[in-house]
């Protein structure tokens, strides 16, 4: 503090200081607090609010647990649903694969990053890494929506990538790939791939390449030195990539509703439908929190099991 | 156990930069071999293409009389000492050092059996379960040579290991390294700019310039018959005087210089067309109230005198300005001459050597 105020003087500082202190004030915190206080009201013709229904209950979370109907579950990359032997409230079930697809996401995300992170990091020549980052970055430019919206094209039935593959006579008849979760899956690694990247490669980038050499110097394959060196180093990176895939992928609207096949139905959307569709604002900021309430308790876990601190991921 | 290391013709570029050029070193099994050069003269890159990290332009490198041309470093039988170490520092110092035996599929008995008795043997008890970075300078600088010694190399690199302790660390790792090579009889190539490292340490030792290996000799050699001019102001301090050959007779020659002229030992490669130097030890220059018969002698005036205890440097300058200096042994009866005072210094033929510039970057050097 002392130092920004050396720095920049008064002015400037306090400046600083309050723009920051309003963003997070009036832009974060203020509307969550109102959406979690809406969370806890009913959802009440004008006349009503503020009448003696107007009280605060839990029934908008409730209701999340409402209309249980047979469990189709997908398994990833299947082309049929499993039907579960039990019953479960429609939400829930989507809910279950909103996080079940956003940790495939993030898992396939990690598995595509890390070998492109480590050879930008510590095998190309360092005189072609800008280039390749510009190359990275570009289609990064164009939006969310037509980004996703060119996958919608490529991967439709009748679309250019079925086109090429029976053409060229990998397959013989075009494939289905908007099944199940696939296409969302698939668009959520597209987009978000960046955000996995940049923190693992910054994070290889920081290991000492002799101890890299010193690693292979002593006898251990490639695969060892990844292993026993490069991965601990970079497991903040990856921490922290993981974290931000999973939790853009889980709350993503997007790519889930441009790439959605009849079948896939993301958490979001429920939201939304309750918020935009019914204008039920309410129910629609109860099941926002049970999101972020859940998501957090899930990534917290996952953390616990991967052994990765909090402060790593802050470094 | 130990094996000889032969290049031969080896060079390194760097786009058009050449690192090393030609090298030709045949280090025999169980020697202790040091590259000396200044700093960026190719010592790293020499030591990297035997542990594999970097290919050679061109010529052939050998360890134990294979060609290791195309066999990459994991598959090598030497052990790099780098220059920061390169430990791994989230891994406990027992890790450390059977990291290598890791590799091989060791168990963990084995390993740590292992760990504690390499730790035993550079002197670190009791710290196999201690993090690297509460390890000391020199401590870790042990863990690095257990690291090393536990993959039972044949060849042991070391990149100016000691160069980031302090100096009564550094004398006391020197002794070490040197018993450690001793018992272990593991063939030692090390790399230093410090001449007194290398001539203290080392059975035979390179002395490098600009990517060229300019002697190869050992420490007594090296120091009293260099080569050429860069060896000689490298390796030690030289009252030097810049002139020409005029008449050489049976590995003397007579050297006219701006002072006057001297009878001096000569060196190789050189002949009365080359440009040359004298060079000769303060410690072989001795100050007199006279010319010396026989011997070469010009006059001086002293210009200060430091004492050292053990040793006393008395600065002086000859007419032209020149600086010269005169290192006498304190045997407590030695008398000064006084600042200012006009003197001869003398020198005997046999300690002087003219010299070629070869080598050199700067010719031009304190002349
Ligand atoms: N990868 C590289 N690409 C280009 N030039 C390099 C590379 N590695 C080394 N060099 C150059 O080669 C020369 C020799 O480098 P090297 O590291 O072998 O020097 P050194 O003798 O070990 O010096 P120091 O005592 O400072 O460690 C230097 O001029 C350096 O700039
Ligand atoms: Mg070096």
């Amino acid at each position: 503090m002392s130092e920004l105020l050396r720095r920049y003087g008064h002015t400037l500082t306090w400046t600083f200081v309050a723009l920051t202190a309003f963003w997070l004030l009036v832009l974060v915190i203020l509307p969550q607090l109102y959406l979690l206080e809406e969370s806890f009201r009913l959802y009440l013709p004008l006349a009503d609010i503020g009448g003696p229904r107007d009280v605060y209950t839990l029934a908008n979370y409730r209701s999340a647990f409402e209309q249980p109907m047979e469990w189709k579950f997908w398994l990833p990359f299947a082309s049929k649903p499993v039907i579960l032997p039990i019953e479960a409230p429609i939400r829930v079930q989507v809910f279950v694969h909103t996080l079940l697809y956003s940790t495939v996401t993030t898992v396939i995300t990690l598995v595509l990053c890390y070998p492109v992170a480590y050879y930008l990091a510590k095998v190309a020549n360092p005189k072609n890494v800008p280039l390749l980052f510009v190359g990275l970055l570009v289609p990064m430019w164009v939006s969310e929506i037509l980004r996703a919206f060119a996958w919608f094209i490529i991967l439709a039935f009748k679309g250019p990538l079925n086109m090429a593959l029976v053409n060229i006579g990998v397959i013989d008849s075009p494939i289905r790939w908007m099944t199940g979760f696939n296409s969302v899956t698939f668009g959520l690694v597209y987009v978000y791939l960046l955000f996995m990247l940049l923190p693992i490669y910054s994070a290889i980038q920081s290991l000492d390449t002799n101890q890299i050499e010193a690693a292979k110097d002593l006898g251990a394959p490639g695969w060892r030195t990844h292993w026993r060196v490069i991965i601990p180093h970079s497991k903040p990176g990856i921490a922290s990539g993981c974290v931000m895939v999973f939790m853009l992928a889980a709350g993503s609207i997007l790519v889930p509703t441009l790439l959605a096949s009849t079948q896939s139905r993301w958490f979001t959307e429920i939201i939304q439908q309750a918020m935009f569709e019914s204008q039920d604002w309410n129910t629609g900021s109860a099941y926002a929190f049970m999101l972020l309430v859940t998501c957090t308790v899930f990534v917290i876990l996952a953390m616990r099991v991967f052994r990765v601190k909090l402060s790593d991921i802050a470094r | 156990m130990s094996a000889g290391v032969d290049l031969q013709n080896v060079s390194c570029d760097f786009g058009k930069f050449r690192a090393v050029d030609k090298a030709n070193v045949s280090i025999k099994p169980g020697e202790f071999f040091s590259f000396l050069g200044p700093s960026g003269c190719g010592k790293t890159t020499i030591l990297r293409m035997v542990s594999g990290f970097i290919d050679p332009s061109e010529g052939q490198i050998r360890i134990g009389g294979q060609d290791m041309n195309g066999i990459r470093p994991n598959k090598r039988p030497t052990a790099l000492i780098f220059q920061n170490l390169a430990l791994f520092p989230l891994m406990p110092v027992w890790e450390n050092i059977s990291f290598g035996l890791e590799v091989r599929g060791a168990s963990k008995d084995v390993r740590r059996a292992k760990a504690e008795e390499l730790l035993k043997l550079v002197d670190l008890h009791d710290s196999a379960d201690k993090a690297i970075s509460q390890l000391s300078g020199g401590q870790k600088q042990r863990v690095a040579i257990a690291r090393a010694l536990a993959v039972e190399p044949s060849v042991m690199l070391l990149d100016e290991p000691l160069s980031a302790l302090d100096l009564k660390l550094r004398q006391h790792m020197r002794a070490e390294l040197r018993a450690i090579q001793k018992r272990t009889k593991v063939t030692f190539i090390y790399i230093t700019h410090d001449q007194g490292e290398a001539l203290a340490m080392s059975d035979r030792v390179a002395v490098m310039s600009q990517g060229k290996i300019q002697q190869i000799s050992t420490p007594q050699e090296i120091y009293n018959a260099p080569v050429n001019g860069f060896v000689a102001s490298f390796v030690g301090e030289n009252n030097i005087f810049k002139g020409k050959v005029t008449s050489i007779d049976s590995g003397r020659c007579s050297f006219e210089t701006d002072v006057g002229a001297f009878t001096a030992a000569l060196g190789p490669a050189v002949d009365a067309s080359t440009i040359a130097r004298l060079y000769v030890r303060p410690e072989y220059s001795r100050l007199q109230a006279a010319p010396a018969g026989g011997a070469n002698s010009i006059p001086v005036t002293v210009t200060d005198i430091s004492f050292e205890g053990n040793f006393i440097h008395v600065h002086a300058a000859d007419r032209t300005g020149r600086h010269l200096t005169v290192e006498t042994r304190n045997d407590g009866s030695v008398t000064l001459p006084a600042i200012g005072s006009a003197q001869y210094l003398c020198f005997d033929a046999a300690t002087a050597r003219v010299l070629a510039d070869q080598g050199m970057k700067d010719p031009g050097i304190d002349e």
